[in-house]
């Protein structure tokens, strides 16, 4: 008779202010750290073991909210519709960034090299040349942060590693399809060995980027005070890995809930969330692959 | 139907003692720790714009040194902008849109709470970012305006990390709210509650929410680089690495021109109710009025650089900009043109609402075509940093948006308290502060055209007399909202009782749901879902 069944609105919780109040910790922690002030790094870490203590508490009562039944299918349709939402401005974050590189490399080098719509920028810096990936700077150091800048030995190529992550991150799009498929006939081991191996798969992604990252610094002298090709290259491809890494650990906790039976062929919103933000990943890996490594 | 009822009450049962309001996840509640906060901020930025103008009373420096005022011109733009016009909008998004929509809550209550807490949060950073420039060896004072332009927000001392943290948490809150009303407007009516039938407020916050999903992402994207810049040696801004400072007021205005929207359409979506209402006619055009809205949410994503004439776009740049940025007129037009279609003829009362919706058209349209004028581009290049620009954007927003939101609070009062405010003193209000807002931002237009630079703390005697009208006024506007405040505090302690609907046209032309509440609503809205006529 009431509608309130199938709309489910949910008892006061005290997990929006304590999340909140972490967000606020973490931050706190972080600007005093990268401003040297000591106690920072404490802060911080205090900020972190509170968000991790919310994502235990908050996402576990959502859980056993869910197996308790509570949810009709109006509350699914909206947590669906907001993680929607949620990765269309996740979208909106990457493509700032990669209208940026587009900016440098198509508005700002030439400009600065003298040519495009204000040939006499030259004077800045004359002689300059726009090649891209830009391994010579126009100048050495930026006056207004005193950063001294170290031009890379040399750039990133497409082959090799890049080229392997893209393989693997394509496939583990396969395998996360897979273990779908796995879910609606209802086959419990197809689900858990395809979520595995998708897991796999991201681990082994993480880490040749973790080493593709220590090559740079190490042998490539390509930094984040590189320039401007280190520049946008630590963004995009930093930004990226974030998101990979986050969207492991999700994958890790959708594997164990898998093998505890939570979801069901009708009820399976935080499996397909998950899946939903991993591709997301993997679309905009292919954009970084394309944009980053190769043109 | 006992046992429905007895369910109802149930449901109906409030949360008591201060859990109510911490963890709560009633959107009334959290609607009303919304305005609260929005007024406290209201407070504070005006309270920095008081001292603002003090300084600017007389020519020479009298009362704050130059990084001070600077510091404070900061601050009072992004209290309005994020800690005042933003927070009241959502704070009525959450208030109203349930109970317009026949809904029992929003789609996503623990959210919509989060959303909110995370407010005081960023206005605890942003007070942070002030006060630490008074302990030794932080560095300047953020000295920059909202804008954040670099090199100098690269330069700036320590209170630029706040800044840029406090923007970081403000844009979280309003992601996180957006994708609630958003996923409420579509998930939750009620049904029969179709798409055209929703009041244009409900619509204007659909569109506000698409354009907060879009615009904030790239702001945050912004002011990371910025970090980066400041604290890990990149780039991105400086030409001598290969990047270039303009490319963030890109960013920034990607973001701030479709923000002007977000701030105003909410006020458009009130004007689109309290008009109807006081004209007793049904909304001229509503349907058109809808897809204005929605064409000026496009064009409004795609215009941004009419903010950056003057730093040396290309041609074909600057021509696009400023051909697109005359368009938005045409939307922006037709708009007004439906709310004065509405009144034509109509059986009009000027209760206070209705006296702030007038004046809102009247004096919007004032904004509008002083925009017209700043997009063109050799216009702007004289106007451009002068105060011309400076009354063109408080006509835009003081009008456009900020009293779109007094007319919303007289007209909703009733319903929020149970209490109707007092006639005559809601007048007086409106009439000390339609009058006294002009006679502080209008000679602002002369003195700009004249060639007084914005951001200044000093200016030259030529420019005396118009700033000394200036500070008047602005004082005037500022304590006027002292009767605000009392007419507010008095009208939640008490007074006449008002009825389920106290607006006698309220419900011509749309479906009214609110006004089949009871005033004050149940503590949730719609526990069945109403019949949709
Ligand atoms: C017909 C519509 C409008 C047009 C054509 C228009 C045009 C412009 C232009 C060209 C500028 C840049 C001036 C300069 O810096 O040289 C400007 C500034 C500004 N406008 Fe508008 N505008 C319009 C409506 C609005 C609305 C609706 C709002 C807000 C509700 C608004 C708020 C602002 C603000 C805040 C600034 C100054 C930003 C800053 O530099 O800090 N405008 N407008
Ligand atoms: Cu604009």
């Amino acid at each position: 008779m009431t509608n309130t069944e199938s709309y489910f609105i949910p008892e006061p919780s005290r997990w929006p202010i304590i999340s909140a109040s972490s967000v606020f910790v973490l931050l706190f922690g972080f600007i005093l750290m990268i401003n040297d002030v000591s106690v920072g790094s404490m802060i911080l870490t205090a900020g972190f073991l509170m968000i991790g203590y919310i994502f235990f508490g908050w996402f576990g009562a959502v859980i056993d909210e869910n197996l308790r039944g509570s949810y009709g299918p109006n509350v699914s349709t909206s947590f669906r519709q907001g993680m929607f939402w949620f990765i269309t401005s996740e979208v909106f974050f990457f493509l700032t960034f990669f209208a940026c590189l587009y900016y440098f490399r198509g508005i700002a080098i030439p400009s600065l090299s003298g040519e495009g719509h204000q040939p006499m920028s030259n004077i800045l810096w004359d002689g300059f040349q726009d090649v891209w990936p830009l391994v010579t700077l126009p100048g050495d150091t930026n006056v207004v942060s005193g950063t001294t800048y170290t031009p890379p030995k040399e750039a990133m190529g497409a082959g090799g590693i890049p080229l392997w992550n893209t393989i693997i991150l394509l496939s583990s799009g396969g395998t996360l399809t897979w273990a779908h498929w796995g879910l609606k006939k209802e086959s419990k081991n197809q689900l858990v060995l395809g979520l595995m191996m998708t897991v796999a798969l991201g681990l082994i992604f993480f880490g040749f980027q973790a080493y593709e990252y220590f090559h740079a610094y190490t042998a490539m002298d390509l930094k984040l005070t590189s320039g401007i090709y280190g520049s946008t290259f630590y963004m995009l491809t930093g930004f990226h890995g974030l998101h990979v890494t986050i969207g492991t650990i999700m994958l890790i906790v959708i594997t164990i809930r898998s093998m505890k039976d939570h979801f069901t062929e009708e009820n399976h919103f935080a499996f397909e969330a998950v899946a939903w933000y991993w591709h997301f990943v993997d679309v905009v890996w292919i954009g970084l692959y394309f944009f980053v490594y190769w043109l | 139907m006992s046992e429905a009822t007895a369910h109802d009450d149930h449901h109906d049962h409030k949360p008591t003692g201060i859990g109510r309001w911490l963890f709560s996840t009633n959107h009334k509640d959290i609607g009303t720790m919304y305005l609260i906060f929005a007024l406290v901020m209201l407070f504070l930025g005006g309270a920095s714009a008081m001292v603002l103008r003090m300084e600017l009373f007389m020519p020479g420096i009298q009362i704050v040194d130059p990084d001070t005022y600077n510091n404070l011109l900061t601050n009072h733009a992004l209290i309005m902008v994020f800690g005042m016009v933003m927070p009241a909008g959502a704070g009525m998004a959450n208030w109203m849109i349930p109970m317009m929509i026949g809904a029992p809550d929003m789609a996503l209550p623990r959210l919509n709470n989060l959303s909110f807490w995370l407010l005081p949060m960023a206005g605890t950073m942003l007070i942070l970012s002030m006060v630490i420039s008074y302990f030794p060896g932080t560095g300047t004072p953020v000295n920059t305006g909202w804008t954040l332009y670099p090199p100098l927000s690269v330069q700036s001392g320590m209170g630029m990390d706040f800044l840029i943290f406090t923007v970081h948490i403000l844009g979280i809150s309003s992601i996180l709210a957006a994708i609630n009303i958003v996923t409420t407007i579509v998930n939750m009516r009620a049904p029969g509650m179709t798409w055209f039938k929703m009041p244009l407020f409900v619509w204007s916050w659909l569109f506000t929410g698409l354009l907060l999903i879009m615009i904030m992402p790239v702001l945050a994207g912004g002011v990371t680089m910025l970090l980066f810049d400041r604290h890990f040696g990149t780039s991105f801004f400086d030409a001598a690495g290969g990047g270039d400072p303009v490319l963030f007021q890109h960013l920034f205005w990607f973001f701030g021109h479709p923000e002007v929207y977000v701030l105003l359409l909410p006020s458009i979506g009130v004007l689109g109710l309290i008009i109807p209402t006081f004209s007793r006619k049904p909304l001229f055009a509503y349907k058109p009025l809808v897809w204005f809205m929605a064409a000026l949410t496009a064009l409004g994503m795609v215009v941004w650089a009419h903010h950056q004439y003057t730093v040396g776009m290309s041609l074909d740049a600057t021509t696009y900009f400023m051909i697109g940025t005359i368009l938005i007129s045409i939307p922006v037009g037709m708009m007004l043109m439906s709310f004065i279609f509405t009144m034509w003829r109509g059986a009009m009362t000027f209760e206070t609402p209705m006296l702030f919706g007038i004046a809102i058209i009247l004096m919007f349209s004032f904004a509008g075509v002083t925009g017209v004028m700043l997009a063109v581009v050799p216009a702007d290049l004289q106007y451009h940093d002068s105060y011309f620009v400076v009354a063109h954007f408080h006509y835009a927003l003081i009008p456009g948006s900020v009293f779109g939101l007094y007319a919303a609070v007289f007209y909703w009062l009733p319903k929020w308290t149970g209490n109707m405010y007092n006639e005559t003193q809601g007048q007086i209000f409106f009439w000390w502060t339609t009058l006294s807002f002009n006679l502080t931002f209008f000679p602002q237009h002369f003195s700009g055209l004249a060639g007084m630079p914005r951001r200044i703390v000093d200016y030259s005697p030529q420019f005396a007399d118009f700033n000394y009208l200036s500070s008047v006024g602005g004082m005037l506007f500022g304590l006027s909202h002292l009767l605000f405040l009392y007419i507010i505090i008095k009208t939640i302690k008490g007074g006449e009782k008002a009825p389920a609907n106290p607006w006698e046209g309220s419900q011509i032309g749309t479906t009214g749901l609110e006004w089949t509440l009871p005033s004050p609503p149940p503590f949730h809205s719609f526990n069945t879902p109403p019949a949709i006529k």
